[in-house]
Formats: C-alpha cells, sequence, structure tokens
C-alpha cells in the first residue's frame, strides 16, 4: 500500500526558479524542534547540517542542499531537469485537476519534479546520482520521476561509474494510475542491467521513505544506508494501526527498526555520510575507475556465461 | 448462482420469475412455457447490455465477487496435473501466494499465484490473498527453478495489496517485493501475467514483471486499491467508487492505453457465472501467448521485457 504524505510548507516562496542551493529558512531567527521541542538558533542550525543540536533530529533537506552536502564543489552536473510530468488520465481529485496541481507544486517548491539526477564527484570519485524531494508532492514517484531515476541509472551504465540514489518519498504517485506503479518495474530493470554490468548501486534512505519507492530501488543498493530516525517501511504506521487495529511502538518502522531486522547495513550521522560515501565508493569503485582492461574482460565474461 | 450485486437487480428479478416458472415443471401451461422461454432470452439480453458498460466501481465489485474463481481452480480447470510447492525456506508457508509445476497443454510450466480463500475459515488461511514476505521469497525460489529447468512462469494475479502488518515489516515486506521485480526483470524463460481478479499496487507488481500482461475482462489493475487512494486524495474511503473510476483500473481502459497486452473475454454477467468457460478462454489465450514467446531467443526475449517496462511512462519536457 502506498500513502503520499502532506508536503511541508516552507516559510518563503521561491521567486527565483531553480536558484541552488536553496534557503527557505533563510532569515529565520529561531525554530523548534518537533522531536525534542529545543529551541534552535537559525544560523547554528544551518551550520549543524539542520540536525538538532540536541536531540540529533534531521530535518528534511531539500534536493540541492543535500547535492551540496555530498558532493564536491561545483562537481555536479544536473542533466534533464526540464523532464517535467504530464497528466495522462486527465485525473481530478477534490476538484483539483492534476495538471493544475503540477504547475501549483512546481510554482511553490521551484523544481521541475520531485527528483534531480546528474553526475558529479564525491572526493574525486565519479558518480551518477538520482536526488530526492519531498516537497514536491511528497517526493511521490510518476512517471517522471520513475524516468528520471532510470536515466541516473543509465547515465551510471553509460559513463561506467557507481550510481547513487538518494531517497524520500510517499510511495507511488496516485494521480497517474498504473503508470506509476509501472515505474517501480522500470527503475528496478534498470538496477539489474547496472548489475550484469558490475556497477555498484549505494542507497541512501531518508525521512521519510515509504511504499512503492522502499519496494523497488530504495531497498535494492548493493549497501544501503540511512539517516538516524527517518521512516522507512512499506506501509506506513498509520495504514498498519488502521489496518490492524493496534498502536505501533513509538519507533516502530524507522532506521533503527530496518537496521535492527537486517533490511539495512547502516545508519550515518548526517554530517559522516559524505566521507562514508567516499569509503564506499574507494572500497566498490577500484574496478572501474577508468574503465579498465579488468572491466572489458569481466564484460566478455558476462556475456559468455549468461 | 444468484445475482447477488446491487447494479444487478434487474436481472435478480428476471432470474426470480425464471425460476418460479421453472418450478412449476410439467403443470407450466402453454403460454408460461413461452413467457419461460422470453423471460431467459430477456435475462440474456441484459446481462450482456449491463455488463457491457460497468462503471469502474461496479467492475471493481465483480472483480472481487465472493463466487468469482481464483487461481486454484483455474489451474484444476485447465490443467492436467498440479502439485504445489510451499515454502521459502527460510521463514515459513505463505498460504496467499499459491506455487508449482502443472502441465497445461502437455507441456510443463510453473505457475505463481495468489490464491484467496472461499469460506471464513479459508480465508484467514490465505490472508484475504494478501502476501507477506516470505509469500514472495516462496515466489522467488520457485520461479528461480523454474529457470534452472526451462519451465515458463505463469502468474496469476489476484490480490487487493501486500500485506500491511508490522510482521510484514519486520520480515522486509518492501524487499522482498523489490528483490522480485529485479529478479523477474532478468529471468531466462518466458513469463506472462495475468490479472484474474483484483491487481492491487506492489502486492500485485511483485509476481507481474512478465513479457506479457494480461486481464480478464472484469478484473482490475490498480496503482493502490481504490479505498486507499480515496483516503490520500480524498481524505475520505468512501469516495472508493470516484478513485476508481480516475484511475482508470478496468481492461478495457488500461488495453486502450495500452499498459497491457491482451484482454480475454469473461462469459455475459462475468466469469463467476461459468468457471469451465472462463477458463477455457484463459486457456486459449496462454497457450497462444507461450508459442509465441517461444520464438524469441532467450536474449532477445530477455531485451524485449526489458525495453517493455522501459518504455512505460508519459513525460514533458518544460518549456523554456
Amino acid at each position: 500500500m502506498v500513502k503520499e504524505a502532506e508536503v511541508p510548507s516552507t516559510t518563503q516562496s521561491s521567486s527565483q526558479q531553480q536558484a541552488r542551493p536553496r534557503k527557505p529558512f533563510a532569515g529565520n531567527l529561531a525554530l523548534k524542534c518537533p522531536e525534542c521541542k529545543e529551541m534552535l538558533v537559525g544560523r547554528d542550525w544551518e551550520k549543524n547540517l539542520k540536525v538538532c543540536s540536541r536531540c540529533s533530529y534531521h530535518f528534511k533537506l531539500t534536493a540541492y542542499e543535500r547535492i551540496e552536502l555530498l558532493t564536491d564543489t561545483d562537481s555536479f552536473v544536473e542533466v534533464d531537469s526540464d523532464i517535467i510530468s504530464v497528466d495522462p488520465l486527465n485525473f481530478v481529485s477534490r476538484s483539483q485537476a492534476y495538471d493544475a496541481k503540477l504547475r501549483e507544486e512546481s510554482e511553490n517548491v521551484g523544481l521541475n519534479e520531485a527528483v534531480i539526477i546528474g553526475h558529479a564527484t564525491i572526493e574525486d570519485y565519479p558518480l551518477a546520482l538520482a536526488v530526492m524531494d519531498f516537497r514536491f508532492i511528497g517526493g511521490s514517484m510518476g512517471s517522471a520521476v520513475g524516468e528520471k531515476i532510470t536515466r541516473a541509472i543509465e547515465l551510471g551504465i553509460e559513463k561506467n561509474t557507481p550510481v547513487l540514489i538518494s531517497s524520500t518519498s510517499g510511495g507511488a504517485r496516485m494521480q497517474e494510475g498504473l503508470y506509476s506503479l509501472m515505474q517501480m518495474a522500470k527503475t528496478t530493470a534498470a538496477l539489474a542491467k547496472l548489475g550484469e554490468a558490475r556497477l555498484p548501486y549505494f542507497s541512501l534512505l531518508t525521512d521519510p521513505t515509504t511504499g512503492g519507492v522502499t519496494a523497488s530501488f530504495a531497498m535494492l543498493g548493493d549497501v544501503t544506508i540511512a539517516e538516524p530516525g527517518a521512516l522507512i517501511c512499506f506501509a506506513g504506521p498509520r495504514v498498519i494501526e488502521g489496518f490492524m487495529h493496534v498502536k505501533l511502538p513509538e519507533d516502530a518502522v524507522t532506521s533503527e527498526f530496518v537496521l535492527q531486522h537486517g533490511m539495512i547495513d547502516a545508519i550515518v550521522h548526517r554530517r559522516e555520510l559524505r566521507q562514508t560515501l567516499a569509503r564506499l565508493l574507494h572500497f566498490y569503485g577500484k574496478t572501474n575507475r577508468k574503465s579498465s582492461e579488468f572491466l572489458e574482460e569481466s564484460h566478455s565474461h558476462v556475456h559468455q556465461t549468461r | 448462482m444468484t445475482y447477488d450485486l446491487e447494479f444487478e437487480k434487474p436481472l435478480a428479478e428476471l432470474e426470480k420469475k425464471i425460476s418460479a416458472l421453472q418450478r412449476k415443471g410439467e403443470r407450466m401451461k402453454a403460454d408460461e412455457h413461452q413467457q419461460l422461454q422470453e423471460a431467459e432470452r430477456e435475462l440474456r439480453r441484459r446481462t450482456e447490455e449491463i455488463y457491457s458498460k460497468l462503471t469502474a466501481w461496479q467492475t471493481v465489485l465483480v472483480a472481487r465477487h465472493k463466487d468469482r474463481p481464483y487461481a486454484a481452480d483455474y489451474i484444476r480447470l485447465m490443467c492436467d496435473d498440479f502439485f504445489e510447492l510451499h515454502g521459502d525456506r527460510t521463514f515459513g508457508d505463505d498460504h496467499a501466494i499459491m506455487t508449482g509445476p502443472a502441465t497445461l497443454n502437455g507441456e510443463t510450466v510453473m505457475f505463481v499465484c495468489h490464491q484467496k480463500g472461499r469460506d471464513t475459515k479459508e480465508k484467514q488461511l490465505r490472508n484475504l490473498g494478501m502476501p507477506n514476505p516470505e509469500g514472495y521469497r516462496k515466489a522467488a525460489r520457485v520461479m528461480q527453478q523454474a529457470e534452472k529447468f526451462d519451465f515458463p512462469i505463469i502468474c496469476l494475479i489476484d490480490t487487493p495489496a501486500a500485506f500491511p502488518g508490522l510482521g510484514a515489516e519486520e520480515r522486509g515486506q518492501a524487499g522482498s517485493i523489490a528483490s522480485n521485480l529485479y529478479l523477474m526483470s532478468r529471468l531466462r524463460v518466458p513469463i506472462i501475467a495475468v490479472v484474474v481478479g483484483e491487481g492491487g499496487s506492489g502486492g500485485a507488481l511483485a509476481i507481474s514483471i512478465a513479457d506479457r500482461i494480461l486481464m480478464l475482462e472484469f478484473s482490475i489493475y490498480s496503482v493502490a486499491p481504490p479505498e486507499a487512494a480515496a483516503n490520500i486524495l480524498w481524505r475520505d474511503t468512501s469516495f472508493a467508487p470516484q478513485a476508481a473510476e480516475a484511475m482508470r483500473i478496468s481492461a478495457r481502459e488500461l488495453k486502450e492505453i495500452e499498459l497491457i497486452d491482451e484482454l480475454i473475454p469473461e462469459p455475459p454477467g462475468g466469469a463467476h457465472r461459468n468457471y469451465q468457460a472462463t477458463a477455457d478462454n484463459l486457456k486459449e489465450a496462454l497457450v497462444k501467448q507461450l508459442a509465441d514467446l517461444r520464438r524469441h531467443p532467450l536474449d532477445e526475449l530477455i531485451e524485449l521485457r526489458y525495453q517493455k517496462f522501459r518504455n512505460i511512462g508519459k513525460f514533458g519536457r518544460a518549456v523554456v
């Protein structure tokens, strides 16, 4: 089952389209941690990578903020930024047309879709990456998101580099019906091709990662890591509670829960993410730094035996 | 079998009239004989009329009909022999998923199906057709075995959704679905998926990555159960009929937008009115599609399957 969470309101409207990195809280002097209720000084909070200094609550990051956090300065080259969603089913709910919703969302958030893709380097290791943004219709996946994720994976295959996908999503996008469901198949099939090319895929789960995104590319990393305290599940707590008529413990279906149950490899604090990815790229990237002869050999081996 | 759905009321009345006349048997007068024939003709005509223009929600009700044939019925009616394989070899045996080899048209095929329960006890056993991770892992095990022995795989889809429970989360519901999508996209045997009832979200997709996707005429296939979509978009599950309409979930609409490959006709009044006729139609479609898929060399088959899913989606380009 999939769900779509509400998009948190930003305190500032975006007049500059596509400005990066956006600073939605710029000018906010103080804010309250939703977890421990501590009052945080805006400037310190930004310096602390939007992590609560008292309880380590990780606030959501926008896609461009996360790209800035993870990649080498000015190394990120965005591709296919002009891909947008269309309204293939002429979908209307509660007297709101989906294509009007898309325009509104695009204007409010300042993005064309819920994912940004491109290539960059982390500590000089090249990689292809896709970074999702929860503000755009709850990071939900329709055709455009599925297409961009797939293209990011294909970019990795084409450039012979590892792929990183940073997920945050309420799941498949209802308004595109079965097209949305099929994006799970499309993105996963592309990952299977990446796997056959023996290129590593790193999956980063951030708050929240749920529904159809969890049940496709997010849970398929060769290495899967999560930020602390993120909601990570297939069916959300409200869905489970509603269906099973039970009350879930507070820490159910979080990063810590999925780590404990063997579904992910590690939980990594935001300030250590970049370094962790660099280490992983070092471990797994060896065989494909520049297109080595070793790789070409293993490629022909794959063709012969499969 | 009575007509028990709301929109079938006119049919139920005709049926009542018919059975009243039939009860008279030999005591029937001449004009009553004629009345009976007329009523039967009228029933056929009205059934075809009503079923030719079902709304999305009415289709949902037919797809969920308590008497609708399930996978086990189709296997029994289509195949000479079937041996059920149980268990995921790791945790347990999920009865919402039924798997095993069967003989179809003289050839061994591997069935991987959802299975719902008919009475209360069996419903409980089958968990209303909602699989847990061990069910998807059983499916994965059996599909890998099919690849090993070069058996084509036939998936019969009929689930409201993957089971949304804490235990399912603990045992990796999301990961088990994702792994199946990954596995099926590269399996080196022909795969055919047929939605025979409800194709509910990721729970259905997890055994539906196929070279051909078929649907029975009055089955549904959707990104989420209509109730769940209504809850998300209308914030009220009672808008399920509107959600069903808006999401285009019927076989006919999905064939129109080319998200499925073939629509398999059902007898008038739906599959539950005539199990054998439905099974015959299903078998005919399966045999034809299998023969067609066998024409492709395996490498080509896998590439065609990749392209099939790679090309699904509608998007545009922003005007700068």
